[in-house]
């Protein structure tokens, strides 16, 4: 929330940008990495996608195994530091390089985490406020749409009207809101299976707030929240379609959704 | 109050199945987190005053020692009695032997979640005494023989019906309806008052111990507070060592916190100040006055890591605010706190071993630490204890191992991205035609509540940016 702003390259000059892409985007949905690529280099940035990256550490470090998480942390500012600007399409990612990296280490480290933090963005507000975006060239969206906040880009990062704003400029999206979009899915990483009885129960409220608010989809910025709420609507049969904001921001959302078959 | 902490799992699943009472929590959940946000904007710059409590809480804390003997010693300028005392036993027998001193048999009670701690009641219904609690809600949860559910509504989860048959039951007045609230509320008041004004002993809390003067001040809605400390000719005030502060004003800048934080309301309907015994010319007060300050693992607390959870002014926002708290309600936690601050304060006050579930009772969404009125970092705390959970091998061996041989597989690419890259195949091919799978091996902690989405094919994000760029063509 308080990160300087950036001084405005001339828009000539590409931005050298890095794509952290995420475990969960790796392994379940590489269409929001490929997304993602494409939206930066629409708005004039040239990505590179470092290849020693892996995933943030997060599900040790919020479960306790900091020790463990701690080398993890190093790999990932050294596959990074080399670039002007990281950035990653999901809040809870970007919120543990810019807020919790540097809360592990002292002296040399610290200063290193530091210095990832302040170039670390997430992809909706980099897209908003550092490089943006040219008008679309895709036809807008016709189904209605509501926006999931997730509590890291909502609380660590001050994520909220940008992806909206992207939405209406980019597909021309009024977002449907939800009632309680201050309030957390059930997701929480490795809570989700360790209490799932009572994450399953906020799926629930927040998945009862979506068909509430009439939209057909829910889009938000992190696939943690998404692959939990789809897999619970699946198991509730209800029919909402998950994407990544990244994937109707791309204005390719023609593939099957988070969860859905080709049957 | 017996612990009950680690059947937290047990106890939540129970109450998620409670409709009802799942109903009113998600009422609460919505209505008290509405007025907070609106008292605190109707106040003007709240994030200011809560920066500036804050660092009269940690200049308090950094010079403890010389506030305490201020207080003590401006307290028995006074004429009240302070007594230290390390741990539980030492105040309930500190209270019982005031009593016994006094032959007293009545006495009542102000809220006071000390004395939940510490199991007062219990000690002096044995002893023979006859304890009545006073605060409508404490009263309703004596009457039915239960424990308070929220640390400021310790009756929030009883519904009117509820409470209308347990009055009914409960007292002997002869046919009445009972309809309305105001009826229920009239007859509690009219069984209180008697208690009042026979008591021997009157018993409450504290909310700040103001050092300058001695005095100690409470905030209540319903004045019951007053009428214990002023009615009977004892008064005992059970309160813990880090309520106390420098000044009079910053217990006003603590009221002004507490009450917006914990109702919304821009003040209570009472806010006390007790100072003493009644002196020469005063027409009423207590003949004597009792300070018992508990420590119980308090000073622990002030030299360990969390030091900062003594800043806690027991509002309950995070509860409020809480989707844990409200979606299984306090009692699933199994002891006096619940919600964050309870998760927080219960293994800290108790044991690490006997409550270890209850850090884990948390999303780190964050919200907590947004309203928290004393800026404590609630979500940081927890994730703290989950850590000294690990180190006291608490948790179960095999989440352990499994995150730490992820965490090893993180910094090994390599070996990382093949074996990924064949299981995300296969996985991808399986579950192409449904896109989501029922159940798979090892995944039992999700697959109990949900389908595990497919991966969407293709292979990994990895794998297939690389064969694009082998063969040299566009990205994206």
């Amino acid at each position: 929330m308080d990160k300087p702003h950036p001084k405005r390259k001339r828009s000539r000059q590409r931005r050298d940008v890095a794509l952290m892409v995420t475990c969960l985007a790796d392994l379940m949905r590489p269409s929001v990495g490929f997304s993602a690529i494409r939206l930066l280099e629409r708005a004039g940035c040239r990505v590179t996608v470092p290849e020693q990256q892996t995933c943030c550490g997060q599900p040790a470090y919020n479960s306790g195994e900091v020790d463990a998480a701690v080398p993890v942390a190093r790999a990932v500012i050294e596959a990074f530091e080399p670039f002007d600007y990281v950035v990653v399409p999901s809040g809870s990612c970007a919120g543990m390089l810019s807020h919790h990296y540097p809360a592990l280490f002292e002296g040399e480290w610290h200063q290193r985490a530091l210095a990832l933090s302040a170039k670390t963005w997430e992809l909706t507000r980099f897209l908003t406020e550092v490089a943006r975006l040219p008008a679309p060239r895709h036809k807008p969206l016709e189904s209605a749409v509501t926006y999931h906040d997730s509590c890291a880009a909502l609380r660590e990062l001050g994520v909220h009207q940008q992806p909206r704003q992207l939405l209406q400029e980019q597909c021309g999206v009024q977002v449907s809101e939800l009632s309680q979009n201050q309030v957390c899915c059930g997701f929480g990483g490795t809570f989700c299976a360790r209490m799932p009885e009572i994450s399953a129960k906020m799926a629930d409220d927040k998945l009862d707030n979506a068909v509430a608010s009439g939209a057909t989809i829910v889009a938000a910025g992190d696939l943690g929240c998404l692959l939990h709420l789809s897999g619970r609507a699946r198991r509730r049969g209800l029919k909402l379609e998950f994407r990544h904001v990244a994937e109707l921001l791309a204005g390719d959302p023609r593939g099957p959704g988070i969860g859905e078959g080709r049957e | 109050m017996k612990l009950a902490s680690n059947e937290f799992l047990q106890a939540s699943s129970a109450a998620l199945l409670e409709e009802d009472k799942a109903q009113r929590r998600s009422l609460i959940g919505q209505f008290l987190p509405l007025a907070r946000d609106a008292a605190a904007s109707a106040y003007g710059d709240f994030d200011a005053l809560r920066a500036h409590m804050k660092r009269v809480r940690r200049h308090t804390m950094t010079h403890l020692s010389h506030y305490l003997e201020q207080f003590e010693e401006a307290a028995v300028q006074h004429g009240n009695q302070v007594h230290f005392v390390a741990n539980a036993e030492q105040l309930n027998s500190k209270v019982l032997s005031i009593c016994q001193a006094h032959n007293a048999r009545r006495v009542a009670k102000g809220k006071s979640m000390v004395t939940e701690e510490t199991g007062l009641n219990e000690l002096l219904l044995k002893a023979g005494l006859d304890v009545l609690e006073t605060d409508l809600g404490e009263y309703i949860i004596q009457q039915a023989g239960e424990t308070p559910s929220h640390i400021v509504g310790p009756a929030l989860h009883k519904s009117l019906a509820e409470i209308r048959q347990l009055f009914l039951d409960k007292h002997k007045l002869g046919d009445r309806e009972l309809e309305t609230v105001s009826e229920v509320v009239e007859e509690a008041r009219g069984v209180l008052r008697e208690q009042f004004l026979a008591a021997d002993v009157g018993i409450i809390g504290a909310n700040a111990l103001i050092a300058e003067h001695g005095t100690s001040m409470l905030v209540t809605n319903e004045g019951n507070g007053d009428l214990c400390a002023n009615l009977p000719p004892v008064l005992i005030v059970c309160t813990t060592f880090e309520r106390v502060l420098p000044r009079a004003e910053d217990a006003m800048a603590l009221q002004r916190l507490l009450v917006r934080s914990a109702t919304g309301q821009p003040q209570t309907c009472y806010t006390s100040f007790y100072t003493g015994p009644r002196r020469e010319d005063d027409v009423d007060g207590p003949l004597e006055t009792h300070i018992i300050l508990l420590d119980n693992r308090r000073s622990d607390i002030l030299a360990s890591d969390y030091s900062e959870m003594l800043d806690c002014i027991r509002c309950g926002a995070c509860l409020n605010h809480c989707p844990i708290y409200i979606g299984v309600g306090g009692h699933a936690y199994g002891w006096v706190y619940p919600g964050p601050m309870g998760s927080v304060l219960t293994p800290l006050l108790t044991s690490l071993e006997q409550a270890h579930h209850l850090p884990n009772a948390c999303t780190s969404c964050g919200r907590c630490a947004e309203v928290c009125p004393a800026n404590i970092p609630l979500p940081d705390l927890l994730r703290d204890l989950r850590q000294d959970e690990s180190v006291q091998q608490l948790k179960p061996a095999r989440w352990r191992n499994g995150l730490r041989l992820h965490a090893w597989l993180l910094r090994h690419p390599g070996l990382y991205r093949s074996l990924t890259g064949w299981t995300i195949s296969v996985l991808g091919l399986l579950g192409k035609r449904r896109g989501a799978f029922r159940r798979l091996p090892f995944a039992g902690g999700w697959t109990g509540q949900r389908d595990v989405p497919a991966p969407e094919g293709g292979g990994t994000f990895m794998r297939q940016y690389a064969a694009r760029r082998r063969r040299g063509g566009k990205r994206g």
